[in-house]
C-alpha cells in the first residue's frame, strides 16, 4: 500500500486503487473492496452508474483535456493527475485548471513520476496529496514542499503576485 | 538598475541551499543522473567537451561593476581566468568543478546575481537592446518589463518543465531592433496604439536552430497591463499542446506552425479570456515600482562637445574611425554610448580574462556611473559616456583590447564557442572567425564594405545566429569530417529574414576564399548607397553562387 504524502508532509496510508485504461474491447478491472480511481473520460462515459459514489474517482493522464469535467468536478470525491515522466510538464498546468477554473475543492493526487524536487511546484498548481515514486523518501518530503519560503506569482497557494504585495 | 529587496534575496539565498543539497544527493547517488539533470542544466550546469560548462545569467545584459568584479574573481578562484559572453546577453565558464558550482552560485548570489534558468526546458534569460534607456527613439525604456518578466518567469511552478527551452526578447526602438525579437519564441515589441497608450506587439514562434522561422505576430496591441496574464495564456497553450514526442519538433515554432498563426492565436485569446483579470494582471503601481530602479543616472547639463571632438578626430584618424565605429549617438547631449569590442584578432569572439573584467568594472566607474551592458553582438557597453572624455576613454580601451574599431563591420563576428569546447557541436567555429578576421585585416576595406552581419555555428543549434546573418556559416559534419555550410541573406532586425544556403558546403581552410569571393561579388554589383543586405535582396543568389561555384 503506497505512502501518502499530504501537503504539510505528513505520512499516511491510503487505500485508493489507481484503474489503468484497460485494452479496447476490455472492461474496467474495479477491485472489489477498494475506493478506485478511473480515467476521467470512462466515468463521464458510465456517469449513470458513478455518479455521487464516494468510492469512485477520476485520474488525468498528462495528454488527457481536463475540460471533459467541467462543470462535475465536485461530483468526484478524488481528482488525480499523472506524470508519466517528470519532465513531463503538462500536469503542471492540469491541476491549475481543475483549482482555479473548474473549481475542484476535493483532494487533488500527484501520481506516476512523482519526486522530491518537484513537490512544491505541485502543491503550488493545486495538489494536495502525493504519492512519491516508489523508490524515493517519502519522510523526507515536508523539507521539499515548502523549501521557498517566497514566490514572485500567484498561484493555487498565493492568491496575489509579490509585486501586489509589494505595492500594498 | 534592479535592486534585490528582502523578498529578492531570500529566494535566491534558498536557490543556492536547493542546488546545494542537490548537488549533494547527487554525489551521494541519492539522485539518479536522469533526475539530477533538469536540476543542474535550471541552473545553468551543462557537462561539456572537457568539464562542465556553467552558463551564469545577466538579466537583460545589465551589469554592475561590483557584479563584473565578483565575475572575474569567480573566473580566477574557480576557472581558468576566462569567460564567454554568450549571443542571449550571459556570460560562461568553461572549466568549473561541479561540486564546486554550489559555491560559485552562492558568491553569485551575494553581488544579486545567479545561474537560474539559463538551459533547461523553461523561461530563460530575457533579453533586450543594449542601448535601452539611452537611446533617443525608444518607445519606453524596455528594462522595467524584462525585470517583471524575469520576476514572473523566475520559478514558476506551472512553465519549469515546458516542451523545449522557451526565450523572450523585448525591443523598444521603432526603427532598430538590436535584440532580434522576431527570432525568439516571444517577441515583444513596445508600441504606442493611436490612443496613445503603451502596450505591446507580439510575435510567438520565431527561433533559429533546426527550422529557424522568423515569428509571425499574433496580437498587434497588448496593453502593458496585461503583459503577463497574456504570457501565461501563450505558455499554458504551449505547456499543453506543445510536442514532446520529439525533440527537435518541440519549440513553440512547430506549434504555431501546425496551429497556424490565426488558429495559435484563438487558442491563446481563449485561454487568455479566462485570466485576463486575474491577479496576475499588472497594476500602475507595480510598473511605477519597477521602473523607479530604472531612472536616470545624475547625468549633468552640458553642451554636445562637437568642436573639441572634430579637432580630435582631425589629429587621430584612428580615434576618428573608432568615434565613427564603435560609438553611437546617446539622448542626452554631451554624453555618447560606446562600445568595446571584444573581436580582436586571435581571441575568440566574446571571451574576457579576469583582468579584462576588472578592467570593464573599472572603466565602468570611472566613465559609465558603474554599470555595463553585454550585447547579444557578444560586446560590451558602456552606456553613459561623456563625450568630452571620449578620447581618454578610448586611450585607455585601446591596450586593453576593447578598441577594435570593427563594430557591425564583417570582422564584428558572433561566433558560438562551437567544436573547442561544446559537445554539441559538429565543427569547430573560432578557428573559421579567426582565419576571416585575419583575411579581412585592412580596416580600410572593411569601412568600405559597410555593415555586413558575419554570424558563425558549429551546428544546427544555431547559438552563433548563423540563420541570421547576412553571411552565414554553419559547421556540418560530413561522415567525421568538418565542413561549412554558407547561406546568405539573413538579418535579425525589424526587416527580420532567414538567410538562403548557397550550395554545397566547404572544407574548413576554403572558407576565408568563399567570404572573398561573395563580398567582391558585392564589391563590383553595389551601388553608392546599397549595404551588402540591399545588393543581394536586388540581386539575389544567383549571381554569389557562380562566382563561389565557377
Amino acid at each position: 500500500m503506497p505512502e501518502l504524502i499530504t501537503a504539510d508532509g505528513a505520512l499516511r496510508q491510503d487505500d485508493w486503487v489507481v484503474v489503468p485504461r484497460p485494452e479496447e474491447g476490455e472492461a474496467l478491472a474495479l477491485p472489489d473492496d477498494k475506493p478506485a480511481l478511473v480515467p476521467a473520460d470512462l466515468w463521464l462515459e458510465n456517469e449513470s452508474t458513478f455518479a455521487n459514489r464516494a468510492d469512485i474517482g477520476v485520474w488525468f493522464d498528462s495528454h488527457d483535456e481536463p475540460e471533459i469535467l467541467a462543470g462535475k468536478v465536485n461530483e468526484v470525491p478524488l481528482i488525480a493527475v499523472n506524470f508519466p515522466r517528470f519532465v513531463d510538464g503538462r500536469g503542471y498546468s492540469i491541476g491549475r485548471l481543475l483549482r482555479e477554473r473548474f473549481g475542484y475543492e476535493g483532494d487533488l493526487r500527484a501520481i506516476g513520476d512523482v519526486l522530491l524536487d518537484q513537490l512544491q511546484f505541485m502543491k503550488r498548481c493545486g495538489f494536495s496529496t502525493f504519492v512519491l515514486r516508489a523508490d524515493k523518501d517519502a519522510s523526507q518530503a515536508a523539507r521539499y514542499l515548502d523549501f521557498f519560503s517566497q514566490t514572485y506569482q500567484a498561484a493555487w497557494d498565493t492568491d496575489l503576485p509579490l509585486f501586489r504585495r509589494r505595492a500594498s | 538598475m534592479y535592486v534585490y529587496d528582502e523578498h529578492d534575496r531570500k529566494m535566491a539565498a534558498e536557490r543556492v541551499e536547493q542546488f546545494r543539497d542537490q548537488t549533494r544527493r547527487r554525489l551521494a547517488g541519492e539522485l539518479a543522473e536522469e533526475e539530477y539533470l533538469p536540476l543542474r542544466l535550471q541552473n545553468g550546469l551543462y557537462v561539456q567537451r572537457h568539464a562542465p560548462m556553467l552558463r551564469i545569467c545577466v538579466p537583460y545584459g545589465m551589469l554592475r561593476s561590483d557584479q563584473l568584479r565578483r565575475l572575474a574573481r569567480i573566473t580566477r578562484d574557480y576557472d581558468k581566468r576566462f569567460a564567454h559572453f554568450t549571443t542571449r546577453q550571459n556570460l560562461q565558464l568553461n572549466w568549473p568543478e561541479l561540486e564546486q558550482v554550489p559555491d560559485i552560485l552562492a558568491e553569485l548570489a551575494e553581488v544579486e546575481m545567479h545561474a537560474n534558468q539559463t538551459s533547461g526546458n523553461c523561461i530563460r534569460n530575457t533579453t533586450t537592446d543594449q542601448f535601452a534607456g539611452v537611446q533617443s527613439d525608444e518607445i519606453a525604456d524596455p528594462r522595467p518589463y524584462c525585470e517583471l518578466i524575469r520576476q514572473w518567469s523566475t520559478f514558476h511552478p506551472e512553465f519549469a518543465f515546458l516542451p523545449r527551452k522557451f526565450k523572450v526578447a523585448v525591443n523598444a526602438s521603432e526603427k532598430t531592433d538590436r535584440a532580434a525579437i522576431q527570432v525568439h519564441d516571444i517577441g515583444l515589441q513596445l508600441v504606442r496604439n493611436d490612443a496613445g497608450e503603451l502596450g505591446f506587439r507580439v510575435h510567438v514562434g520565431g527561433g533559429l536552430g533546426r527550422t529557424p522561422m522568423v515569428g509571425p505576430v499574433i496580437r498587434e496591441f497588448l496593453p502593458e497591463l496585461d503583459l503577463l496574464t497574456y504570457l501565461e495564456a501563450v505558455l499554458r497553450v504551449y505547456n499543453r499542446y506543445g510536442r514532446r514526442d520529439n525533440k527537435f519538433k518541440a519549440r513553440i515554432k512547430i506549434l504555431v506552425k501546425a496551429l497556424t498563426p490565426e488558429g495559435f492565436a484563438e487558442k491563446v485569446e481563449a485561454e487568455w479570456a479566462h485570466i485576463k483579470d486575474s491577479p496576475t494582471r499588472l497594476t500602475p503601481e507595480a510598473i511605477e515600482h519597477i521602473k523607479g530602479f530604472f531612472t536616470e543616472p545624475a547625468y549633468e547639463q552640458l553642451e554636445n562637445a562637437t568642436d573639441l571632438l572634430a579637432s580630435q578626430r582631425f589629429e587621430n584618424r584612428e580615434f576618428d574611425q573608432w568615434l565613427a565605429h564603435n560609438v553611437d549617438t546617446h539622448k542626452k547631449p554631451g554624453y555618447a554610448i560606446v562600445t568595446l569590442t571584444l573581436k580582436q584578432t586571435g581571441t575568440p569572439p566574446g571571451d574576457v580574462s579576469d583582468e579584462q573584467l576588472d578592467q570593464i568594472a573599472d572603466l565602468a566607474d570611472e566613465y559609465s556611473f558603474g554599470e555595463a551592458r553585454v550585447t547579444h553582438h557578444q560586446n560590451v557597453v558602456l552606456a553613459d559616456v561623456r563625450q568630452d572624455r571620449l578620447f581618454e576613454l578610448w586611450q585607455s580601451l585601446k591596450p586593453k583590447g576593447f578598441a577594435t574599431a570593427n563594430l557591425h563591420t564583417l570582422n564584428d563576428i558572433i561566433c558560438c564557442p562551437g567544436g573547442d569546447y561544446c559537445n554539441l557541436a559538429n565543427a569547430k567555429s573560432i578557428p573559421v572567425a579567426e582565419a576571416i578576421q585575419r583575411r579581412f585585416d585592412d580596416m580600410d576595406y572593411l569601412y568600405d564594405l559597410g555593415e555586413i552581419d558575419l554570424n558563425i555555428s558549429g551546428c544546427m543549434n544555431a547559438c552563433g545566429h548563423h540563420h541570421v546573418g547576412n553571411i552565414g556559416v554553419l559547421g556540418v559534419d560530413k561522415k567525421g569530417d568538418e565542413f561549412y555550410q554558407i547561406s546568405l541573406g539573413g538579418s535579425s532586425h525589424h526587416d527580420a529574414q532567414i538567410g538562403k544556403i548557397l550550395g554545397p558546403s566547404f572544407a574548413r581552410e576554403e572558407v576565408p576564399d568563399v567570404i572573398s569571393n561573395i563580398v567582391n561579388v558585392y564589391v563590383e554589383q553595389r551601388t553608392s548607397e546599397e549595404s551588402f543586405l540591399d545588393t543581394y535582396r536586388r540581386i539575389g543568389i544567383k549571381p554569389f553562387k557562380e562566382r563561389v561555384y565557377a
